[in-house]
């Protein structure tokens, strides 16, 4: 019967808030005083909100400001015992707000499907996503001088830890290696360049067949299985989400990486924006600060709502405003003021700086009502 | 508004601001002179007519009168000349476009090389982008055309074949390696039709392409480039009249040349020095080019360094202003003043001043402040007619001001308690930085401040220094006090926690207070008495007081709170009186101060802040009469637990030890993804710091006694239970990059241990405390991390200076909408509903409701 309070309720406060007194509600209450608390708890809820004109942009950017001037510079971190090295702090925190495609420490977190997921085989999976190359696999490499070919002879402990045999090396090779005669002996594979060549242009070649790729995800450098809570995840160094999607054992909902671009491209720039709330969120939690997530919020926002990230600098989110002052302002401005006036720009004077500058009231807070008094 | 005596304002609004090229006709029109002589001034020191001082352009020079507008100084804004050039010039800034423009059209009939057909879909695809007012997608999408327009090499309408053209830089354009003349270059750009230039992005009605070569050159206002004179009575002239005498001058030459029909050689010559002037006119910093230099060596400051960067126009006058009505200086703590108040030092009072309207009711008042005069606190610096005329108060004035003085007019008084000023320490990183107080004027020279407020202005008194606003008008001044009292700033709009709460000694005294306390009757009153404390009649009639029955002297009366002390004991408030547990940070102080939040919940925000100064009071009246002062011997241990600290010590010695015996024989198990010297680190790393925690542990556990020290760490005052721990036992391992320290010397730390030592001692564990002292190997260790930390602070401030300046610009015109929305300046919404449900972070709990609180409350 309480329930019907609560449906009442519905819609009038957030479901996580309600699910908050659901939980916290003592056994046994009447019915009256579960009202009586929603009603309260409306009432406070409705006092917080939000008046309009308050500039939350600044807010946000002097909350996260602020936080940023604490946090420390040291680039390596190692948390916990084993885990990996990561980018954390001051460094990270600009790179996602700089929206870099290219990440100094770019990871994934490899969720597996159920019964991947126990344990069982962890290693072996682990080893399956990981990048590997021909010079991963090879107890020897030689260049036979008098024949001009290459010989690799492969571990073949490694071999069988990846679950893999001769034919499938062989079969990478050739994919490889176009044009080239590619054939098994014993242990060893052996490469034969397709044209007659010098043995300058085989040394060369011995590099490039060192690069093949045989298995695993293009990459990965370093794989690292986990258990979190019940279950094993992989965490991996490098991270290439779209083909990790493709493994029938990576469970595609829950598995992450914090490279904001790829999510973008593989899930989707709604699944971007969360990504960048999580990612700065990290961050400021490992370094024990505290912010209030509606600023996170906020930023992510401003970055993806053109539908691509837009990185906080004069190239993405400034770049985009509609005064030629405050993009003047903020760096570059020869080269604003320069185009604005090619293209015969107006500005109408609606956002902050260019109202300091002309030493007008701001359109924000209290300068955004037009009230005038009537002089009696 | 037709009142008398009041002044009648016109509000003039700028709406909006276009932007766009000069063509020659229009600089001719707005130009007041033509520049035709380089000569400044005659014999007599006059301007000269026709030079770049011209009296028509504005004027500089007191007594002057401006042939223009007939203003004299600072009355006229100043006025553009011109000149004519001999020859054209190409404009620098616009280089890149008139390549891009050469190469896009015809060289044949200045037609843009694209079909009819696809002409007409451009022109309307950007018709549309421009009415929905993208201008920057309007921008890529013309530079997409652009480039598809490089690649054309044949006119596909008179059929000619294209000659590439290219830049040598910085403004000579060459085509098939013989160079074009701004002329042919001029010739060209005039052949482009509006229509096509619309293609390129550009917008005819502002923008003529052959406007980019200069024929006619506006001169700029002597205003706006004052010479100074010097001590000795020699002229300096500003860096722009300088260049632009260059100018004039080469101009003058060429002409001369070109009349006397000089050879070409010389013409052309003249032409290219004409054109580095006019170039290093607009831009001494363009690459490729010397820049023009005084003769001292040093660049000229010409138009583009003006507006540029930081100390540039833009971000150091237009974006950033200068005030009158503020003060500086060192700030000094005085807790016994309220949380909203400063103490203004009484010179900082006689020199600042609120004006204040003389009406029919105030006008005996206010005269009293100008009988006093300037020189008498408190009296009155200024008065302001109605006209706006400022009239000095002196001893000889006086009288004659009385006798004027009548309703309408405004008197700078003196400020006085009670006053609104804004306070505020730099680095303004947020609002808090800058909050309202009421004055209070003071003795002596220093600014005091409540020390609870240290905390969101991030001061202490160390020599700090700070800024004092006095706002000048009713509307200011309400909206300081509405907006930005310290009262209304106590909960932080980053996190929703209190910024503000009881700090240092004012947590240590309420603990000492509720813990260890008990005093008689009348020494109890008096202690309250010395913490400000009135309301005695609550004071319980008893002969001796515990330090909990004191404490319940300054609740509110009808205070019921339930929570949890440090310790994890039960704090309890029923009616106002403390039952049980005992006063710390976790409820006075700031953050989570709990019992704080509580009282500023429930008896709103003026309260609480009151309520805080009395805590403070109260903390530091019960220190004083308590008596509260920390020793070394705060820190002794026992011997006992001296000796299970060695102990802990060695073992862990050993421990690491036998890790090292193990990764030398290769037997340590490595860890998943590391080689077996880092998994070595991780274990020495984790070991060590597994003994010093205990240290921490047994240190606290030893120290029974409560001394000061322990007070201090115990209340939460200051310092934790670690800080203890390195004081009493053990410093610790000194961390470097997130592991032990292990460069200095090769193979080793520091020269006195072997090479490739890997004990604990060689690789910056302390395992004494600062009480006992350290060895000189240690002492270097921590001098190394010291040194690391102080590089770290260094290096971060400017970098998250960076982000913050980038953050705020970014951000800056988003604001709630009065349809819930966050929009940005364009009207684009961000969010429809701020933070996903509305909630402002700085009325919040955290964040959220608090429904716990609720629910104790109502169930």
């Amino acid at each position: 019967m309480v329930e019907t309070i609560f449906k009442s309720f519905k819609g009038k406060l957030p479901d996580k808030i309600l699910d908050d007194v659901r939980e916290n509600l003592p056994s046994k209450i009447t019915k009256d005083k579960v009202k009586k608390i929603l009603e309260q708890v409306k009432k406070e809820f409705d006092e917080m909100q939000v008046e309009a004109g308050e500039s939350v942009g600044l807010v946000a950017a002097e909350s996260i400001g602020e936080q940023g001037t604490q946090m420390t510079l040291n680039t390596f971190h190692y948390a916990g015992v084993a885990e990996m090295n990561v980018t954390v702090g001051l460094p990270r925190l600009i790179e996602i707000l700089d929206g870099r495609k290219t990440l100094s420490t770019p990871m994934m977190e490899v969720y597996l499907k159920p019964p991947y997921n126990k344990g069982k085989d962890i290693k072996k999976i682990a080893l399956s996503i990981k990048e590997t190359k021909l010079d991963d696999l090879s107890a020897e490499f030689s260049i036979n001088i008098a024949d001009l070919i290459v010989e690799v002879v492969i571990n073949q402990k490694t071999l069988e830890l990846m679950g893999l045999d001769m034919k499938d090396v062989v079969k990478a090779v050739e994919k490889g290696m176009k044009d080239a005669e590619v054939k098994a002996k014993g242990d060893a594979i052996i490469i034969k360049p397709g044209k007659e060549e010098g043995i300058q242009e085989l040394y060369k070649l011995k590099e490039k067949i060192k690069e093949i790729h045989i298995g695993g995800i293009k990459g990965v450098k370093q794989v690292l299985p986990v258990r979190r809570g019940e279950e094993f995840i992989i965490i991996t160094a490098g991270s290439n989400l779209k083909v990790a999607f493709d493994k029938e054992y990576v469970d595609e909902e829950r598995t992450t990486t914090n490279n904001i671009h790829e999510v973008a491209e593989v899930l989707g720039i709604e699944a971007a924006r969360q990504t960048i709330i999580n990612e700065v969120l990290k961050v400021i939690e490992n370094q024990g600060l505290n912010i209030d997530k509606r600023h996170m919020m906020l930023v992510a926002d401003m970055m993806c709502n053109t539908g691509t990230i837009k990185g906080i600098t004069r190239y993405g989110v400034v770049s985009r405003k509609s005064s030629v002052l405050a993009r003047a302002s903020f760096e570059t401005p020869i080269k604003h003021i320069i185009s604005a006036a090619l293209v015969g720009e107006r500005d109408n004077l609606t956002s902050v700086v260019e109202n300091v500058m002309l030493n007008q009231p701001v359109p924000v807070g209290t300068g955004l009502p037009g009230l005038i008094t009537k002089a009696k | 508004m037709e009142e008398e005596g009041l002044p009648q304002y016109t509000f003039k609004k700028v709406k909006s601001l276009v932007f766009g090229v000069l063509s020659p006709k229009m600089i001719k029109q707005m130009a007041s002179a033509k520049v035709v002589t380089p000569e400044l001034y005659d014999k007599e020191g006059y301007p000269v007519d026709g030079g770049l001082m011209d009296t028509r352009l504005g004027v500089i020079d007191p007594g002057l009168r401006c042939r223009t507008c007939g203003a004299k100084l600072k009355e006229c804004p100043g006025h553009f000349g011109y000149i004519e050039l001999a020859r054209p010039v190409i404009h620098i800034n616009y280089v890149g476009l008139i390549h891009v423009l050469l190469k896009g059209t015809c060289r044949e009939c200045g037609k843009v090389m694209i079909t009819k057909s696809r002409k007409d879909k451009i022109l309307a695809e950007m018709e549309r982008i421009r009415n929905e007012g993208r201008v920057e997608d309007l921008r890529t999408y013309a530079k997409t055309i652009i480039k598809e327009l490089a690649s054309q090499n044949k006119c596909p309408y008179c059929k000619s074949r294209q000659q590439k053209i290219v830049i040598e830089k910085p403004s000579t354009f060459l085509e098939n390696d013989k160079r074009l003349s701004p002329i042919e270059i001029r010739t060209r750009m005039e052949r482009i039709s509006d229509d096509d230039l619309k293609l390129f992005g550009l917008n005819p009605k502002s923008i003529r392409p052959e406007w980019l070569v200069l024929t006619v050159l506006p001169i700029p206002p002597v205003t706006m480039r004052p010479s100074i004179t010097l001590e000795s009575g020699e002229r300096s002239e500003d860096d722009l009249t300088h260049k632009l005498g260059d100018i004039v001058r080469i101009n003058q030459r060429l002409f001369e040349n070109i009349n006397a029909g000089a050879p070409e050689i010389i013409i052309e010559d003249l032409w290219d020095l004409l054109q580095y002037h006019v170039t290093t006119f607009f831009n001494n910093d363009v690459a490729q080019l010397p820049p023009a230099r005084h003769r001292s060596g040093q660049p000229l400051k010409t138009i583009t360094e003006r507006i540029k960067s930081k100390e540039g126009r833009i971000r150091h006058n237009l974006a950033g202003k200068r005030t009158n009505f503020s003060a500086r200086t060192v700030i000094s703590p005085d807790p016994m003043i309220g949380l909203n108040e400063v103490g203004v030092p009484k010179v900082v009072a006689m020199k600042l001043t609120v004006p204040e309207r003389v009406t029919e009711w105030n006008a005996e008042y206010l005269k009293k402040f100008i009988e006093r005069g300037p020189k008498t606190y408190p009296g009155a610096n200024y008065v302001i007619r109605p006209d706006g005329k400022k009239k000095r108060i002196t001893d000889d004035m006086k009288e004659q001001i009385l006798e004027e003085i009548q309703p309408g007019y405004l008197v700078e008084r003196h400020l006085m308690d009670g006053d609104i000023a804004i306070f505020n320490r730099q680095p303004s990183l947020h609002r808090m930085s800058m909050m309202c107080h009421e004055v209070r004027v003071l003795p002596f020279n220093t600014f005091r401040m409540n020390p609870s407020v240290c905390n969101p202005y991030n001061a202490d008194f160390d020599g700090d220094e700070m800024n004092l606003h006095i706002p000048q008008t009713e509307e200011a001044r309400a909206e300081a006090e509405i907006l930005m009292k310290v009262q209304t700033q106590l909960i932080s709009a980053g996190y929703g926690l209190s910024v503000i709460g009881c700090i240092d000694d004012g947590i240590s005294g309420n603990y000492l207070l509720t813990k260890l306390i008990a005093l008689p009757r009348e020494r109890a009153i008096t202690l309250l008495t010395n913490a400000g404390v009135t309301e005695l009649e609550h004071v319980p009639d008893k002969e001796v007081l515990t330090g909990s029955e004191i404490f319940s002297v300054i609740l509110p009366k009808d205070l019921d709170f339930k929570g949890k002390d440090k310790s994890g004991n039960d704090f309890i408030i029923k009616k106002g009186k403390l039952l049980s547990g005992v006063v710390d940070s976790a409820s006075i102080g700031k953050g989570s101060g709990l019992l704080l939040r509580h009282v500023h919940k429930r008896y709103g925000a003026a309260f609480a802040a009151d309520f805080i100064a009395r805590l403070l009071r109260l903390g530091i009246a019960v220190v004083r009469e308590y008596g509260h002062s920390t020793a070394i011997s705060d820190t002794d241990l026992p011997e006992k637990a001296q000796k299970i600290i060695q102990e802990t010590l060695d073992e862990a010695e050993r421990k690491v030890e036998e890790l090292i015996q193990q990764f030398y024989k290769k037997e340590l198990e490595t860890f998943p993804g590391k080689t077996m010297a880092e998994t070595l680190e991780l274990k020495i790393l984790e070991a060590l710091n597994k003994a010093r925690n205990r240290t921490g542990e047994i240190v606290n556990e030893y120290s029974v006694k409560e001394t000061a020290t322990i007070v201090m760490s115990r209340s939460g005052a200051r310092g934790k239970p670690l800080n203890l721990a390195q004081m009493a036992a053990c410093v610790g391992q000194q961390a470097m990059r997130g592991g032990r320290i292990n460069s200095g010397y090769k193979g080793r730390t520091l020269s006195c241990f072997k090479k490739g030592d890997l004990s604990s001692s060689a690789r910056g564990f302390i395992r004494h405390g600062f009480k006992q002292g350290l060895t000189p190997s240690e002492f270097f260790f921590m001098g190394m991390t010291g040194r690391d930390s102080l590089m770290d602070t260094a290096l971060r401030t400017p970098k998250s200076g960076y982000l913050y300046r980038r953050l705020a610009n970014a951000l800056q015109d988003l604001k709630v909408e009065y349809d819930d929305t966050v929009r940005d300046a364009s009207k684009k919404i961000v969010q429809f509903k701020y933070g996903e449900d509305g909630v402002d972070v700085s009325k919040s709990e955290s964040g959220t409701v608090n429904i716990k609180r609720i629910i104790s409350e109502l169930a």
